[in-house]
C-alpha cells in the first residue's frame, strides 16, 4: 500500500475529521477510525517512521 | 441408500440449518469492484475482483497474474473465482508467497466456541479445478491468539468438492467483536521460509512459518496454471452439508457490510447506478456540503475513494460546473458527509446537483478487514 501526501482536513465545526492522501496514486479520504485497514496502515507507517501527515490548512 | 438416510447425511451436526456459512459470497457471485484485473503479483496484496475475497503476495514475486470471476463453475454455482498465471516464477526465493484469502470477524465465530472446553470442530469445504494436478494448502489462523492448523488438499482437472475438517482449539478464545480474527489462507505458492518444515495439520498450535505449508505445489510454475475456486463453506461440526446458496441481493447486502461501490451506468435500474448524487448544498462561494446514508451499515467507518474530480459534473443556477475537488469529510458505518469544491465560483446557499460526466466515474466505501 504506497501511500502518499497525507494531511489531516477539519469538518465545519473545525475539527479533524479525516485524512487525505493518496493510495497507490488514487485520493482516499479515511476516517480517524481505528480498526478500519487503511487507517491503521497510516498509524503503523507514522510509528516506523516511513509516513509524515501534515496538519489541516 | 434410504432417503431418510440421504437427508441425515445432509443435515449439520451443529448449529442451524440457515445462516451455518460463515463465509460471505462463497458462490463467488458478488463482483463490485471488478469482474477482471490483470498483471497482478508484485506488491498486490489487496482486493481486486470478486467481493471479500483478498490477493496477499509477499517477498519479492516474480510470477504474474489475472484474478478474474469466471462463468466456469460446477453443476448448481453460475461462477467461480479464477486465478491465471501470465508470467511464471520457478526461481522461487524463500521469503516469497502468493496467498487467496478470507478474513473473518470475531463476533460472527461465536458458535464456535474456541477457548473454551466446549470448543467445536470447524470443517471447511469448496470446489475447486485447475489445470493439472496440484497440492495446495488451506490454513485456519487464528489472528487473535496466533494459532493455525494447516490441511493439505489435491486438485484435479475437473471440478471436485474438497472437505476438510479443522481440530477442536480450546486455547485461545476469538474476540467478540469486529475485528478479523480468523484468516483462511490458500497457500498457492511459497519460499522454503513458509515449506521448509512439517505441515501443521493434526492440532492447533502457536504458528511457525516453516510449517504453515509444506508440501504445495507453485501456482507460478507453469503460463499453463489456472485455479478455480468456488462453493467455498465454513461451518461447525465435523461434517460438511450442501452450500447454502442464497438470493444474490443476500449476499450482495452482506458483501455491503464491508465494500460499497457506485459505478456509472447506463443502467437506472441497477443497484449500484451512480448516475446521480445526493442533493449538496453551496457553503460558500467555492465549497459545498451534502450528506447521505449508506446502502447497508458497513463493519466500521469506511475509506472514501473516488474517480477523479473532473469525471463528474455539477449543477446551480443554470450552469454546470467542473470540480478540482470531489471527496468525503466525515465518513461513519451509516453515512457519508461529502465536499466539493469548484473550479470556479457559485453562490452560497444554493443547492447544488451531480452527476459523473464520464464512464469511468465511480464512488466508493472500503471497511475490509
Amino acid at each position: 500500500m504506497n501511500i502518499t501526501n497525507a494531511r489531516y482536513s477539519i469538518n465545519q465545526d473545525g475539527n479533524v475529521s479525516i485524512i487525505y492522501c493518496n493510495i497507490d496514486g488514487v485520493h482516499h479520504a479515511i476516517p480517524l477510525a481505528v480498526g478500519n485497514r487503511h487507517y491503521d496502515e497510516i498509524m503503523r507507517q507514522v510509528d516506523e517512521g516511513s509516513l509524515t501527515i501534515e496538519e489541516a490548512d | 441408500m434410504s432417503n431418510a438416510r440421504k437427508l441425515a447425511d445432509n443435515l449439520p451436526t451443529e448449529g442451524s440449518l440457515y445462516g451455518r456459512n460463515m463465509i460471505v459470497n462463497g458462490s463467488m457471485n458478488v463482483a463490485q469492484r471488478s469482474t477482471s484485473v490483470t498483471g497482478l503479483g508484485a506488491n498486490a496484496t489487496g482486493y481486486y475482483t470478486v467481493d471479500r475475497w483478498q490477493i496477499e503476495t509477499g517477498g519479492s514475486n516474480s510470477g504474474r497474474f489475472t484474478m478474474s470471476q469466471s462463468s466456469d463453475a460446477p453443476s448448481g454455482f453460475g461462477n467461480s473465482l479464477k486465478l491465471d498465471c501470465t508470467t511464471a516464477d520457478t526461481s522461487i526465493a524463500a521469503g516469497e508467497y502468493l496467498l487467496l484469502e478470507y478474513h473473518i470477524e470475531g463476533q460472527d465465530l461465536q458458535r464456535i466456541k474456541k477457548g473454551t472446553s466446549d470448543a467445536e470442530e470447524v470443517t471447511i469445504s469448496f470446489y475447486v479445478k485447475a489445470n493439472a494436478a496440484f497440492n495446495f494448502v488451506l490454513e485456519f489462523y487464528d489472528n487473535d491468539n496466533n494459532r493455525t492448523c494447516s490441511k493439505l488438499f489435491p486438485t484435479t482437472t475437473s471440478w471436485n468438492r474438497v472437505e476438510l475438517t479443522y481440530p477442536a482449539d480450546t486455547t485461545g478464545a476469538f474476540g467478540d467483536d469486529n475485528a478479523s480474527s480468523v484468516r483462511l489462507f490458500f497457500w498457492i505458492h511459497a519460499g522454503s521460509t513458509y515449506t521448509g518444515g512439517t505441515l501443521n495439520s493434526s492440532a492447533f498450535n502457536t504458528q511457525s512459518s516453516a510449517n504453515r505449508a509444506p508440501g504445495i505445489s507453485s501456482f507460478y510454475s507453469s503460463t499453463n496454471n489456472e485455479l478455480y475456486i468456488t462453493g467455498v463453506q465454513m461451518e461447525v461440526g465435523p461434517q460438511s452439508t450442501p452450500f447454502e446458496h442464497e438470493p444474490v441481493g443476500v449476499t450482495l447486502s452482506k458483501c455491503q457490510r464491508y465494500f460499497q461501490k457506485y459505478n456509472y451506468s447506463n443502467d437506472l435500474s441497477s443497484v449500484t447506478s451512480a448516475n446521480t448524487l445526493p442533493v449538496n448544498c453551496c457553503y460558500n462561494s467555492t465549497v459545498a456540503y451534502g450528506g447521505s446514508k449508506l446502502q447497508q451499515e458497513m463493519r466500521t467507518s469506511p475509506t472514501f475513494s473516488a474517480s477523479a474530480a473532473n469525471t463528474w459534473v455539477f449543477y446551480t443556477e443554470g450552469a454546470s460546473h467542473v470540480v478540482s475537488e470531489m471527496t468525503a469529510y466525515e465518513t461513519g458505518p451509516f453515512m457519508w458527509g461529502m465536499k466539493f469544491v469548484t473550479s470556479g465560483s457559485w453562490s452560497a446557499g444554493n443547492a447544488l446537483y451531480g452527476r459523473p460526466s464520464s464512464t469511468s466515474s465511480y464512488y466508493q466505501f472500503d471497511a475490509e478487514l
